[in-house]
């Protein structure tokens, strides 16, 4: 059958006038309904539901008398239900400015009404669907132009005059519904491409309902389907055979969610069929099947012929020559397959239903696949068993916006009188079914939701071990923890230097201890198993790990997989953009517990409170940065002694590590008075004592102090993370092997002038609530008593006063400086810049959104070497007196 | 140029005469007619169709029509109905 596309020539000047003056009545009854309140709205609708129950049977006579389909005595209880069961929905529920709110996501919900809607209704329920639609528009403040099929024009019209009466007389604007007169094919052409139509709500068979979609206008089409049942050996049949029974014989089965075919379980399907018949159901032998499938399906184009549609079985079987009794009031025809070949597999909108007799529940649940995609994707499906598996199994194979269970498919799928489902009178069928939704077409399909997003108040945290034990001789408090078996993991030089035995000499007596030296360098994946056997074999409760951030890091890693061996390190390690919303999942079960306490030797990476940890994979030539407050050591200890022998060079770059850490936490988009309080001490400690350590490497305080400066900056920045500066510190590292903490000097005065100026690219992040990377820069000058007026000024005096430290601590100025050729460096820029912007160390703390050629930028001014102080900093406005200014400010900011 | 002040009853029902009443007086009028909103709460659909004549009327006199005080609601419905752009607004 060809479609035939209705040209809009058709329309004479007059039809088209006419057709204009109603969008145009239309829209501004849309409009002015768009002023009323969520209260004007209420006290129009229930009165629209007491007319439309008090002529709810005027209704179904007008549309039975009209369209001689279905039962009359149906027909008004389907207006009751459209009615009153659609009232009780819909009476509470907030459909006009805010209608949700979800405090907790920061979420709210407002309506927007649409405008003018053009719904099309159906023959098959023609007063119920007018008076379900009404209801919906006035609650949703739309104004809506009917066009009904024209069999059924004269009662639609009278449903629709009775509810519009009722709506203006309790307060709707004039016009807001209208209904076609004498509808045609153009006249819907027309109005479904009109631009002030805002939304069709087409109802009704596969024309209306793709001519709806195929206009370019956001439309709801609900069409046909073809209910399959599956009625399994387990149900309680007497209900099942009632149930079915009453849906396909109700209104003459008009419902397209009504059953169609019947897979009953072969064991059942004799019972069942005889339990049927008891209640007057004619249950056909082959031959009257045959006889039923050439006449009452169109053998061309395989549907239904429309003179069966809503009739009673008796007028069929009259019609068709069948003999039956006058009180049948259902014909059961079995069929054997689904197809062309088997014409009652098909929707059939009268008391006709197809049964197949099912060997097994695979046979039954591929039959009723069948059925489904024989015209009745995503529409509606019914399954009666009290076995859950089976009821599961079905639901998932079957495709259908409405999978009814143990009750009756038409007046189930409705709503509200046998389910919790929205009551409806029309039924979403998925993409399956050429449709926007599967969902019962509510209120809410005739709304433009708006979603108010509130800027998410971001909670942060502050997480340090639970003890840090500090100053001279804090080793001692190892005694405290008692142990069965506890592993050293030490390095080497610890080892030979005597490290090991003042920590051995503090674990409690009896404790079985065994020392494990591992490299000092960045942990191998291997060195690390190496560990994890020796934890496994002495079953050790307590981990010492005494060294600097490898051997410390080291100790984190053997843990995690000692803790749980399941743990896969590749995928903890990769790679993420906000902690909280990574893929990796770090193991909250656990199958062995061991205490870690991280005892650090060197005074920069801070490595005893961090929840960080870097892993080498050498086979495959990549670092695996692990980052979970999981791997933070229980305890820490931080006790000078172990660090009075740190070379002056090891002393530098470890204490510049430690500033670069403070600074760029100072500065992190996740800083917080918390973090700021660590930073701001550690930089001060830094400034004050790293000097003295590195030129009198044994005066105790300023080991002591730098030691804890360390510590203090990595519960800064464990917190608060760090930024670029180390991103491309750790770039350089990888590429040139240069030591982290020098790798950072190189960095850390061009990085401030760069955090300083105004960014090219903020960080998108909920944390960043002002730009004050500069002054925080500033208030750093000013805790320093560096001097300055304006914030730039203050920053520059920083960065010189940082230069002027590295010369102290004769650190080289340039990456050139190193030794590295011009053309060697040249080479690798581009590679660095892209460590760098993989690095997960900027991420999204920086306050500056690195761009990669500004990386490329900053790495050729570090080849450079030594910065030219030039007023970075972007802000000329004058500075407060001290530093205390900026807090305020910053305080400010952050609210 | 002269310039006709018409205030607008603060009630929807009062709105369409006082609108009617402009409509009635523009035929003489010249230049710019000013309405004052400020008391209109809401407009029904009979005060619509009366702007939608005014703003007619106004076209055909080449008179500009200006609403003061015009509440964000009512500002809408202009807007809804593609009235909006035939007057002009002040606060």
């Amino acid at each position: 059958m060809t479609e035939r596309v209705p040209s809009l020539a058709e329309l004479s000047e007059d039809r088209v006038a006419y057709l204009e003056g109603l969008v145009s009545r239309a829209r501004a009854a849309a409009a002015v309904f768009s002023q009323y309140t969520q209260e004007d709205v209420d006290r129009i609708v229930k009165p629209m539901v007491v007319a439309g129950m008090e002529q709810a049977r005027y209704l179904a006579r007008l549309a039975f008398e009209e369209t001689k389909l279905g039962v009359m005595e149906d027909k008004a209880i389907k207006n009751m239900v459209a009615t009153e069961f659609v009232y009780n929905y819909v009476k509470d529920k907030r459909t006009v400015g805010q209608i949700r709110e979800f405090p907790d996501r920061n979420l709210a919900e407002v309506a927007e009404p649409i405008g003018v809607l053009f719904s099309l209704t159906p023959i098959t329920n023609p007063t119920a669907t007018v008076l379900f639609k009404c209801i919906m528009a006035i609650k949703t403040r739309n104004a809506v132009i009917f066009s009904p099929h024209p069999r059924a024009f004269r009662c639609c019209a009278e449903a629709v005059r009775i509810m519009y009466e009722a709506a203006v007389k309790h307060g709707a604007p004039e016009g807001v519904f209208t209904c076609l007169e004498s509808p045609t094919l153009p006249d819907n052409a027309y109005l479904m491409r009109h631009k002030h139509i805002g939304l069709i709500d087409a109802t009704g068979g596969p024309g209306v309902v793709k001519a709806a979609y195929s206009s370019g206008k956001p439309a709801l089409g609900v069409g046909p389907g073809n209910t399959p049942v599956y009625l399994e050996k387990t149900a309680d049949l007497d209900m099942a055979v009632v149930d079915i029974l009453t849906s396909k014989t109700f209104d003459n089965g008009t419902i397209c969610a009504s059953e169609q075919t019947v897979v009953i379980d072969d064991e059942v399907y004799d019972l069942v069929l005889r339990k049927f018949a008891d209640l007057d159901a004619h249950i056909c032998n082959e031959k009257e099947a045959e006889l039923l499938g050439r006449t009452v399906i169109d053998p061309e184009t395989g549907f239904a012929r429309p003179m069966a549609i809503g009739q009673k079985a008796t007028t069929i079987a009259g019609a068709i020559g069948l003999p039956v009794k006058a009180s049948t009031r259902l014909l059961i025809a079995p069929i054997h397959g689904v197809g062309r070949e088997h014409p009652l597999s098909v929707e059939k909108l009268f008391p006709l239903l197809a049964v197949y007799r099912a060997r097994s529940v695979d046979e039954a649940l591929k039959m009723c696949i069948d059925v489904n995609h024989a015209g009745g994707i995503g529409h509606t499906a019914v399954v009666f068993s009290r076995d859950d598996e089976v009821i599961r199994k079905f639901s998932e194979v079957i495709n259908a916006g409405r999978i009814i269970v143990n009750s009756p498919g038409s007046v189930g799928a409705i709503g509200g009188v046998y389910n919790d489902m929205v009551p409806t009178f029309s039924f979403g069928c998925g993409t399956g079914g050429g449709n926007s939704t599967t969902d019962n077409v509510n209120v809410y399909h005739y709304l433009n939701i708006k979603r108010v997003a509130r800027r998410t108040q971001m909670h942060t945290w502050f997480r340090i071990p639970n003890q840090i034990y500090f100053n001279r001789n804090a080793v001692e408090n190892l005694g405290q923890f008692p142990s069965r078996c506890t592993i050293i993991v030490t390095s080497p030089v610890l080892e030979q230097i005597g490290h090991v035995d003042i920590a051995r000499r503090h674990i409690p007596p009896l404790t079985h201890i065994h020392v494990l030296v591992i490299p000092d360098a960045e942990p191998e994946l291997k060195v690390v198993m190496q560990g994890l056997e020796a934890l496994r074999f002495y079953k050790a409760d307590q981990i010492v790990a005494l060294g600097g951030g490898s051997v410390i890091d080291a100790a984190k890693i053997m843990r995690l997989k000692y803790e749980a061996p399941e743990a896969d390190i590749d995928e903890l390690g990769a790679p993420f953009l906000d902690i909280r919303k990574r893929i990796a999942e770090y193991p909250a079960e656990k199958s062995n517990r061991a205490r870690l306490i991280a005892i650090s030797t060197t005074s920069g990476t801070g490595s005893e409170v961090t929840p960080f940890a870097v892993l080498i994979d050498k086979d495959r030539g990549r670092k695996i940065t692990l980052a979970d407050y999981s791997l933070s050591p229980d305890v820490a200890i931080v006790d000078p002694q172990f660090v009075m022998s740190m070379p002056k060079g090891l002393t530098a770059d470890t204490g510049i590590d430690c500033l670069t850490h403070a600074l760029e936490a100072g500065v992190s988009v996740y800083a917080s008075p918390y973090t700021d309080s660590h930073a701001m001490q550690a930089i001060r400690m830094v400034f004050k004592f790293l000097p003295i350590a590195y030129e009198h490497p044994d005066n105790e305080e300023a080991r002591s102090m730098m030691h804890n400066a360390a510590c203090i900056a990595a519960l800064a920045f464990s917190n608060a993370s760090v930024g670029v500066n180390h991103a491309l510190a750790h770039a350089l590292g990888a590429r040139f092997g240069v030591a982290h903490g020098r790798a950072n000097a190189l960095m850390l005065p061009h990085v401030i002038a760069y955090n300083a100026s105004v960014p090219s690219k903020f960080m998108p992040s909920p944390h960043q609530r002002a730009y004050v990377a500069h002054k925080k820069y500033a208030m750093v000058a000013d805790l320093l008593r560096l001097g300055g007026d304006t914030i730039a000024e203050k920053v520059d005096r920083l960065v010189a006063a940082i230069e002027e430290l590295l010369d102290r601590l004769a650190i080289p100025r340039s990456i050139a400086g190193l030794g590295i050729s011009k053309e060697e460096f040249e080479r690798a820029v581009p590679e660095l810049a892209e460590i760098a912007f993989d690095d997960p160390s900027w991420r999204p703390t920086n306050p500056r959104m690195p761009l990669m050629s500004e990386l490329v930028d900053l790495l050729w001014k570090a080849y450079a070497g030594r910065r030219q102080a030039n007023g970075a900093a972007p802000s000329q406005q004058p500075a407060a007196k001290d530093g205390l200014a900026y807090v305020d400010e910053y305080s400010l900011a952050q609210k | 140029m002269s310039m006709n002040t018409v205030w607008l009853k603060s009630d929807e029902a009062g709105a369409v005469p006082a609108l009617q009443d402009v409509i009635g007086h523009l035929d003489g009028a010249e230049g710019a007619v000013v309405l004052d909103f400020s008391g209109v709460l809401r407009i029904d659909t009979r005060a619509l169709g009366a702007m939608e004549q005014l703003a007619g009327r106004a076209d055909q006199n080449g008179s500009k029509v200006e609403l003061r005080g015009v509440n964000v609601g009512v500002y809408k419905v202009l807007k809804l109905t593609g009235l909006a752009h035939r007057f002009s607004f002040r606060t």
